[in-house]
């Protein structure tokens, strides 16, 4: 390796992206100048590819409760059971993934790296809308790889520190991208997620209630949709939440998580409900 | 036939260094110090955007002074360095001593070979691990590296400040020790710094990932008294 210096008029400024596109560094197929090419056909991919599934966001007094699921699926059958879909993208934001599951990844890893290269070259942070619209031309950018068959549908959140309040955006294939007043969900349990939180739902909820309801949310998500997993009693694997406030990104810890999974299935036992 | 003049190269590469030792010595001098939980990096630098010390990497970070525009532009070209690095290999992989290489062989190419020597002295700190102690390279205009553990100054007139951190350095210093001894090194006998002309930041466990941060405002004066 060498030092990447460059000529001014040739400079890719602090956009990651630009920069390893000029290094040729190998790109993520979102990224590669090749995948902007002619793409025969839509549908289904030839081959199995994983999918990450359900994820949700929803605004409560002091910032975002971010949550996703941990399946991963191949076809009709489970990939992997522990699969991460929800990100910290820098210290006030978070990033949650549906979809094919690598290039979602990788699209998540690419992102992180442009606002934290972002940052230290210029010296300030981006506007959460400057992250948000980031993260649009990304998935623009992926979009022929969207019509073969492997969309990437990720779902922004983060705490604004300019307006001191928590947003939420959430994007179409397209690159489209539109914030959300009070909550969403995205993925193929995402329809049964958001009503679960529609319900729920009230203005200025607390952070406690708010976690509770992302976590409802997913868990009928999981009862309803077979591509998204619910709590796994056995081997002790929870869906992941995450708030996002003015002190930043906080990943809640396990033992919470289960213990609020633990008192909901016992609260359906008790009310004598079917699970 | 006109013959060029013949310069002795002993000669040229005389002037070049007193060339960029003059444009140094203009500057002010910056610190770098160990301690307890980390290391401490402090410049006499009363701007508050025109940063002389920035964060590279997760446990790197980097010190420039001299000429504004040049160490600027090695400072970014660090980054990009080692974020394509974290990118395409993984975090870990991403060290201080190969960046330093780096930033000594341009260096010392800029010396031999353009017309003008870059007029700067930069530094490159690494929070050290369990198995690896704190390290300081500090790299001259010409592209000399030296690696440091305790405490490295960069800048025109070092000797006074050496001398002073020499016989004040304690293995043992927590970060208003350090910072309070370097600030004594750098203002000399004849002056007193404040927090308003500082700029300091420190590599410290404790911050996540990132471990760079700048001390500011009350917590630097707190820091000093």
């Amino acid at each position: 390796m060498t030092l990447p210096l460059f000529s001014t008029t040739e400079d890719p400024g602090p956009d990651f992206a630009g920069l390893i596109r000029r290094l040729r560094v190998p790109l993520p197929p979102m990224m590669a100048p090749a995948a902007g090419g002619a793409v025969g056909g839509t549908g289904a991919p030839a081959a199995e590819f994983r999918h990450g599934t359900t994820v949700v966001a929803l605004r409560f007094a002091d910032g975002i409760v971010m949550a996703g699921d941990r399946r991963a699926t191949e076809g009709h059958a489970i990939a992997h059971r522990s699969m991460e879909k929800v990100f910290p993208a820098d210290r006030y934001s978070a990033v949650a993934i549906a979809g094919a599951a690598g290039p979602a990844v990788e699209m998540v890893r690419l992102f992180q790296t442009q606002l934290e290269h972002y940052e230290k070259v210029e010296g300030v942070v981006l506007s959460l809308e400057g992250k948000a619209n980031q993260l649009g031309q990304m998935v623009r950018e992926h979009l022929p790889m969207a019509m073969q068959g492997l969309a990437v549908v990720p779902l922004f959140a983060g705490f604004d520190l300019a307006r001191r309040t928590g947003r939420i955006f959430t994007y179409d294939v397209t690159g489209g991208h539109y914030e959300e007043t009070e909550y969403n969900a995205t993925g193929s349990g995402g329809r049964d997620a958001r009503t679960t939180i529609k319900l729920g739902y009230r203005d200025g909820l607390e952070r406690d209630a708010a976690v509770e309801l992302a976590i409802q949310s997913l868990y009928e998500a999981a009862d309803e949709d077979s591509a998204t997993g619910g709590p796994d009693l056995i081997r002790g694997i929870y869906p992941l939440v995450a708030t996002v406030t003015a002190g930043g990104f906080t990943a809640v810890e396990e033992d919470e998580v289960a213990e609020r999974f633990a008192s909901l299935i016992e609260r359906r036992r008790t009310e004598g409900r079917q699970p | 036939m006109t013959m060029p003049y013949y310069v002795a190269p002993e000669q040229v590469m005389k002037d070049r260094a007193e060339y960029a030792q003059k444009g140094i010595a203009r500057g002010r001098s910056l610190v770098a110090s160990t301690y307890d939980q980390g290391i401490v990096i402090v410049a006499d630098n009363p701007s508050r955007s025109l940063h002389k010390i920035s964060e590279i990497y997760d446990r790197i970070a980097f010190a420039g002074v001299g000429k504004y525009n040049e160490f600027d532009q090695l400072r970014v070209s660090g980054i990009r360095h080692a974020d394509t690095k974290g990118y395409a290999y993984s975090r870990e992989d991403v060290e201080a001593r190969s960046l330093a290489n780096l930033y000594a062989q341009y260096l010392g190419q800029v010396f031999t070979h353009e017309m003008k020597p870059l007029e700067v002295e930069i530094l490159v700190a690494e929070l050290g691990t369990g198995l690896r102690p704190p390290q300081l390279y500090h790299i001259a205009y010409e592209g000399t590296i030296t690696d440091e553990d305790r405490f490295a100054v960069l800048g025109g007139e070092t000797e006074g400040i050496v001398a002073a951190l020499e016989t004040a350095w304690s293995a043992t210093w927590d970060l208003s020790g350090a910072l309070r001894a370097a600030v004594g090194a750098l203002a000399g006998a004849d002056r007193t710094l404040g927090a308003a002309d500082l700029e300091v930041a420190v590599l410290a466990e404790g911050n996540g990932r990132r471990s760079f941060r700048r001390l500011v405002d009350d917590e630097l004066v707190a820091l000093l008294t």
